[in-house]
């Protein structure tokens, strides 16, 4: 058994919550330029240059790279043979998140009741996934996640009967309707199965792979390039304004799943695929 | 080439103003973003006195992050416009020329920038660091207890934005379609 004092969560958490929101990750900045070479628009040439250009002033000047920091969205994956000693980690993450946020000039954005909506101005609480791993590290994930992309995600439940064409035009669908809205270029995560519940958040952890990176079922890493290469055809573009660039990535994972149901869920995500993992 | 105008100048070439237009402003922006929206509205529909003039005002849909001590502002990129479609035919009949934020419009946005001679901006979200650098001052100048909600004042030199619905009823986004 580890020990981890909870106080090593709280400061984790906090730089983290910080340095996602500074740094724009290598691989998204490398998809970026890719699409720039790819791009005949001038318009979304031009876009994707301000875009790279804000990537270089938010890490010299360490402020936001998009003023919607996001909710934040943790990962947490605890190795079973871990103790955390102190707060409960649900406290420990949520200091992290309320130091991270207001000592990091990051914009607070939650309401505590969704009818009456003040704001807590600390950005707490925060949305917690715990896994339980095998070993005894502890591994924080933290995705910003900005409110327009959450307004431009879906789910559905499908019958059984239906199957991968369904899927493909749901989620034409949701980038045709909602797409501009979340920023384009987009990162596209897609959950496939589980259940209502656990569709959802199937779709956020593919968000947070890597660009570049396939599933690893290899009729997975084959429908994501088909699916990719549809979006793009839409020639959505940049912000909506036209190009070959509407998705740089598009991630699929998939879950075991009822025998009535088909549950699919689409996690749009804009081109600040803000993240930043470490293991303590 | 985008064209250099002052807020002056931009309200007053609105009629001349096309879809797919690149501009860089240089004046005064206020902010709004839901909260303030419905405030202002409330304020208009019971006769209220407004906390800033409204006549030719230009509104950024925007609430901008923290300054670092020394910045002129916090970053201050556009949110999804849609959201305040409900209010903007209302605030247009009320003297608001232009409106700046990201995403289409409705239907009934076209027709109110048809009807009160507006237009409606696009500028590039997720770039709100760089956004950031093209105002040199900023200040709250109304409803401060909406945190980042408020109504902030912006002076801004060589905002970059394109036209999105001019005051005929053209859209970017249909020239882009019809590519």
């Amino acid at each position: 058994m580890r020990i981890i004092p909870a106080a090593k969560i709280t400061e984790t958490v906090a730089r983290l919550c910080q340095q996602a929101n500074y740094f724009l990750p290598r691989d998204v900045q490398e998809a970026l330029s890719k699409a720039f070479q790819k791009e005949e628009s001038p318009r979304a040439r031009g876009i994707l240059t301000q875009i790279s250009d804000n990537a270089r002033v938010a890490r010299e000047r360490s402020i936001a790279l998009c003023q919607d920091t996001g909710i934040a969205e943790i990962f947490v994956n605890i190795g079973q043979d871990v103790h955390i000693e102190g707060d409960v980690l649900a406290d420990a993450v949520n200091k992290g998140v309320a130091l991270g946020y207001t000592h990091g000039y990051l914009r607070t954005s939650i309401v505590a009741d969704p009818l009456e909506r003040v704001n807590t101005n600390d950005n707490t609480p925060a949305q917690i996934t715990v896994t339980m791993v095998p070993g005894d590290r502890l591994e924080i994930t933290v995705l910003p996640k900005g409110g327009g992309t959450e307004n431009a995600s879906a789910l559905r439940m499908f019958p059984p009967s239906a199957g991968w064409p369904n899927i493909v035009e749901f989620v034409l669908e949701t980038v045709r309707e909602k797409g501009i809205n979340s920023c384009p270029p987009l990162i596209v995560g897609v959950g496939i199965g589980g259940s209502f519940t656990s569709v959802a958040k199937v779709a956020k952890t593919a968000l947070v792979r890597e660009i570049g990176s396939v599933a690893s079922d290899a009729a997975y890493a084959t429908r994501e390039r088909e699916l990719l290469d549809a979006i793009n055809a839409l020639q959505i573009g940049p912000m909506g304004l036209g190009g070959r660039t509407t998705a740089l990535a598009v991630h699929i994972e998939h879950a075991p799943c009822h025998i009535a149901c088909l549950p699919v869920a689409v996690a749009m995500h804009c081109h600040v695929m803000r993240r930043m993992t470490e293991t303590i | 080439m985008p064209r250099s105008l002052t807020i002056a100048e931009f309200i007053e070439q609105i009629p001349a103003l096309r879809a797919g237009d690149d501009l860089l402003l240089t004046g005064t922006l206020f902010t709004a973003r839901d909260a303030a929206h419905k405030r202002l509205a409330q304020l208009i529909n019971d006769k209220q006195p407004l906390p800033l003039p409204l006549a030719n005002a230009v509104v950024y849909y925007c609430g901008p992050a923290p300054a670092r001590p020394g910045d002129a502002v916090g970053p201050c990129g556009p949110t999804t416009s849609a959201r305040m479609d409900p209010f903007t035919p209302l605030l247009l009949s009320q003297g608001v020329r232009a409106t700046i934020g990201k995403g289409k419009r409705s239907a009934s946005v076209t027709d109110a920038c048809r009807t009160h001679q507006a237009v409606y901006c696009v500028v590039t979200g997720g770039v709100a660091a760089l956004l950031s650098r093209k105002v040199k001052h900023s200040e709250i100048v109304a409803f401060a207890d909406l945190g980042p909600e408020a109504i902030w004042r912006l002076d801004v030199v060589d905002f970059p934005v394109t036209v999105a619905l001019d005051s005929q009823g053209n859209s970017v986004f249909d020239l882009v379609t019809k590519q």
